[in-house]
């Protein structure tokens, strides 16, 4: 029976200062994220202005690498065709910024400390939260601070994933940073909670499947805010340019530096889009568990009703971005008031709001 | 800005621009203007607007916010009491709430307008599109545009092969990539990804499935519940439930039949730590019977229902029954029974009523009725500790305290009552010899004596528990989980696939060898659409290897037809 299964003690203990350990690589991490962009500002970057300002070039070829196989094996060399690009109607032909570091090669150095550091604070944190469900023998979310712990190590993980898949994302890593110290801090102070097992309400299978879910789609989620923020801010720095305005300095250090609006906007949109049927999924989970632990599967509850605005929010932003006179600012505001719904759904719903979901303490 | 690239990318690429999706052609004039064509036209108009994207997003919009309030403020469909509680702490803003209806807003009238407008938009919607995409299926992929250097990815090169010979060749690379082709004039069009458009179509009309199927759930359901001690039984028929709730079209007799008794509950709590008391597990052990067959044994917990045909027993609640004797002062048993005690906390300190109805009679010999407010702790904090609430919630050293009264209990006077509440208007008191005051603390097995020699009650040693039950009945169930999966696969299928276009060009050039021209056409979001285009051009070098570049100014700048 489930009270055979004590809590341990010892690594519960394990698990806590496994994740205080991590706060504190995250720390070093940042900081080497802000060595990594202030030494990169010496370079001199202004291609956005050029692009934007200069002779009209037609679009930068982007020469694509093909390898073709040959039937008696090695690769033949093969004149390839270069295929050149244009950027779909409406967008502007900017190309991406080189990143924090600047094309400087001290910055660059701080930024891999940073990515070093951040995957060490990761594999820290990553091995709490498995102390953490070894310890309680279950998955570890039964909770908030569990939840906040997870979460985030889920959104590093999946930045460190797409880094792995040789994405152009380093520029996330500050803000990222910076989040995760802030949502530990959080965690470790105010939703600190002693490891135990669960209420019976949450003792199901679909804790593992639902909650898994959601926590993955929140992390992914998190990201695109994250790109979609930036890309706001530089599209009002390219419109600016565009309209001969002239930015002030540390906007412009900041802001040449980022991939292109276009970029960052397809970005989100690519993440965005991509975890939607997920989040779909996710509601759909929590439905036919709410189905076998209260007896109904919709019934409007606070958290059932802010996923479905949450889910109405995304549907929103990916019909805006279908929609002429919708794409673009109006719909990345869409997609960050449904990232705000999100939020709300998590905090503001467990804490405020009583809901049939506010289990296990804060 | 967007609007003239927009209009110039159109003439450039002409019909093959368009048309990579169905979604419904946005009207930029007249959305304010209205027609001047009299009803018709007006109708026509605001058909042609409910169905248009911007009102889809706009309805959207309007759901989402139309579903805040009813997390913010208490819903009757939820909780009645918290309701009740709110408006007595409101008494100028509830009135208004209940005018907006805002106590029931997922069954309000203006957020029944909302959704069922955007479902009417959806039809409306998708009818069309439907019809347009089937058309796009029974067709072939649009010819080549002009000029393909508009396009926006875009290759080319010069070759010995000839015209005919690339263009052969390009219809067997892309047939084999499963495009489907035509050879058009000069060029060869393809297009790949219908099943994005399909996706779409099937998540669009999944959501109708949901909604139908939500619907008819509500129409149809049944929800009852019944609180059974340990030892009794429950058989579903309508007089049996302690209370019960039904859509408007359900009819009792579609109750399905079936009983049960509950074997025992059992509630196990966390002994040690800070959440010392919080439930660990919650056992019902029931036998069932379905519709006159075989004794079968089951077990349900919170998560795990029992089902029974359509029907599903939901474990819902718990508490404590002590078992009480009510004897007169003859020593005769007027009552006796277990007598469920209702949980005011989470440790289960209870309270509740004990009634003797019949049976009993004074000293005097005259018919009266007995009644005792109880209020019962599973673990006692012990004499003198100052609290009579419960330390926790299993049975660890119960204590009941009693307190007597004798007279009418007012159960004859027609209006509903409370089981769990004594009505004492209409009843005295019983001063209690020995007692605190004039309650009396019992343990299990103790007896209160009744002043005068009018009788005594015992607290049994037998304690028992009760569980409650909520059984459902709902109808759709399946349909909606249907429409749920297709939903999600129709989704992925139409966020995942990407539709494209891709048109091979080739025409002999000036010098006499072939100008081979490929272009591809996707949705913006489409980043593979460039390596797409080379792994196809590198396939079609096999037979139109590349000739040595004459002039490079001339490639770079494609060739107009
Ligand atoms: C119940 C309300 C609706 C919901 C929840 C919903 C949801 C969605 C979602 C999530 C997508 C994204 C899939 C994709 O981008 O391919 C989408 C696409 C689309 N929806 Fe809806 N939709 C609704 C109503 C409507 C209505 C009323 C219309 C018609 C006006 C419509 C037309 C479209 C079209 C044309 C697309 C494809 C856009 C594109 O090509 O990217 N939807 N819808």
């Amino acid at each position: 029976m489930i009270l055979a299964a004590q809590t341990n003690e010892g690594l519960a203990q394990l698990s806590n200062e496994l994740v205080y350990a991590s706060m504190a690589v995250y720390t070093l991490a940042f900081l080497a994220h802000i060595a990594e962009w202030v030494l990169g500002s010496r370079s001199k970057v202004g291609r956005t202005a050029a692009a934007l300002t200069g002779t009209k070039t037609e679009a930068a070829p982007a020469t694509v690498t093909v390898r073709v196989k040959q039937a008696g094996g090695g690769t033949a060399v093969i004149e390839k065709p270069k295929v050149v690009t244009r950027s779909a109607a409406g967008t502007r032909d900017v190309p991406d910024g080189p990143g924090a570091a600047g094309g400087t090669v001290k910055g660059d150095l701080y930024g891999r400390i940073a990515v070093s550091l951040t995957v060490l604070a990761f594999a820290l944190e990553a091995a709490g939260v498995i102390a953490r469900a070894i310890s309680v023998q279950r998955a570890p979310w039964g909770n908030m601070y569990e939840f906040s712990t997870t979460f985030s190590t889920v959104a590093v993980g999946t930045y460190l994933g797409f880094l792995l898949a040789k994405k152009n994302v380093r520029w996330i890593g500050l803000p990222l940073v910076t989040t995760v110290l802030l949502d530990l801090g959080l965690a470790t102070t105010w939703l600190y909670t002693e490891s135990d097992q669960l209420v019976p309400a949450l003792d199901s299978y679909w804790l593992w499947i639902h909650v898994s879910t959601a926590i993955f789609c929140g992390a992914v989620f998190y990201l695109g805010a994250v790109a979609t923020l930036l890309y706001l801010f530089r599209d009002s720095y390219e419109n600016k340019l565009a309209t001969g305005g002239k930015p002030g300095a540390f906007a412009r250090s900041v802001m040449e530096r980022l991939p292109s609006a276009a970029s960052l906007d397809k970005f989100s949109y690519r993440v965005n889009a991509a975890i939607f049927p997920l989040w779909t999924f996710t509601i759909i989970a929590g439905a036919i568990w709410a189905g076998d632990a209260w007896g109904r599967y919709w019934g409007w509850d606070a958290k059932e009703v802010w996923s479905f605005i949450t889910w109405v929010g995304y549907a929103a932003y990916l019909h805006a971005r279908a929609t002429a006179g919708w794409k673009g600012r109006k719909a990345a505001y869409i997609a960050l008031i449904a990232f705000g719904c999100f939020l709300f759904n998590y905090y503001g719903v467990n804490i405020f709001v009583s809901s049939k979901h506010s289990y296990a303490g804060v | 800005m967007s609007k003239t690239e927009t209009t110039e990318q159109r003439d450039g690429l002409g019909d093959a621009g368009e048309q990579l999706s169905t979604a419904p052609r946005e009207e930029t004039d007249g959305v304010l203007g209205g027609p001047t064509l009299g009803v018709v036209g007006w109708i026509r108009w605001f058909w042609r607007q409910l169905t248009s994207m911007r009102v889809a997003l706009i309805l959207l919009f309007l759901l989402s916010l139309g579903a805040v309030p009813g997390s913010l403020i208490p819903q009757t469909s939820a909780d009645e009491f918290k309701v009740a509680d709110f408006k007595k702490a409101h008494e100028t803003l509830a009135p208004l709430y209940e005018k907006l209806q805002l106590f029931d807003v997922y069954s309000s009238v203006w957020f029944s307008a909302i959704y069922i407008l955007l479902f009417v938009s959806l039809i409306g919607c998708i009818v069309p599109r439907t019809w347009q995409f089937v058309g796009q299926l029974r067709g072939l992929p649009p010819g080549a545009p002009k000029r393909l250097t508009r396009l926006p990815a875009y290759t080319t090169w010069r070759t010995g092969a000839s015209p005919e010979e690339v263009r052969e060749a390009a219809l067997g690379v892309l047939k084999g990539r499963r495009f489907r082709t035509r050879a058009a004039g000069d060029a060869v069009a393809a297009e790949k990804g219908y099943l994005r458009e399909a996706g779409n179509l099937l998540f669009h009309i999944a959501l109708i499935v949901m909604l139908v199927a939500f619907a008819w759930g509500q129409l149809f359901k049944s929800e009852g519940g019944k609180l059974v001690v340990e030892g009794d039984g429950f058989s579903n028929t309508l007089t049996q439930y302690d209370d019960f709730k039904s859509g408007s079209q359900f009819a009792v007799d579609e109750l399905e039949p079936f009983s049960f008794t509950l074997d025992s509950f059992t509630g196990t709590y966390e002994t040690s730590g800070p959440q010392t008391g919080t439930p660990r597990t919650f056992e019902a052990a029931v036998t069932y019977t379905r519709g006159g067959g075989k004794d079968e044994k089951a077990v349900i917990r919170v998560n795990e229902p029992l089902k029974l045909g359509d029907s599903k027993v939901y474990l819902i609640a718990h508490g404590y029954a002590p078992v009480v004797t009510v004897r007169d002062r003859d020593g005769k048993v007027v009552f006796t029974g277990a007598v469920p005690l209702l949980p005011i906390d989470n440790n289960l300190t209870s309270s509740g009523a004990i009634k003797v109805m019949d049976g009993y009679r004074d000293k005097n010999g005259e018919k009266q009725q007995l009644g005792f407010k109880a209020f019962f702790v599973p673990t006692f904090a012990g004499a003198g500790k100052g609290s009579m609430f419960s330390q926790f919630p299993a049975l660890v050293d119960p204590v009941m305290a009693l307190t007597g009264y004798h007279g009418s209990l007012g159960v004859d006077s027609g209006l509903p009552q409370n089981v769990y509440q004594l009505d004492t208007t209409k009843m005295k008191q019983f001063e209690v010899e020995g007692g605190t005051g004039v309650a009396q603390r019992l343990a299990p097995g103790q007896t209160m004596t009744l002043p005068d020699g009018a009788g005594s009650i015992t607290f049994e040693k037998d304690i028992k528990e009760w569980a409650s039950f909520q059984v459902t009945q709902q109808p759709g169930n399946g349909l909606a989980l249907a429409g749920a999966i297709a939903a999600i696969a129709g989704l992925t299928g139409s966020l995942f696939i990407q539709r494209r276009r891709v048109w091979v060009r080739a025409v002999r050039g000036e010098d006499g060898t072939t100008v081979v021209e490929m272009a591809g056409l996707g949705r913006s979001e489409s980043t593979k659409l460039p390596e797409e285009l080379a792994d196809l051009a590198v396939a079609l070098t096999a037979t139109a290897p590349p000739a040595p570049e004459p002039a490079e100014a001339e490639a770079s700048e494609g060739v107009e037809k």
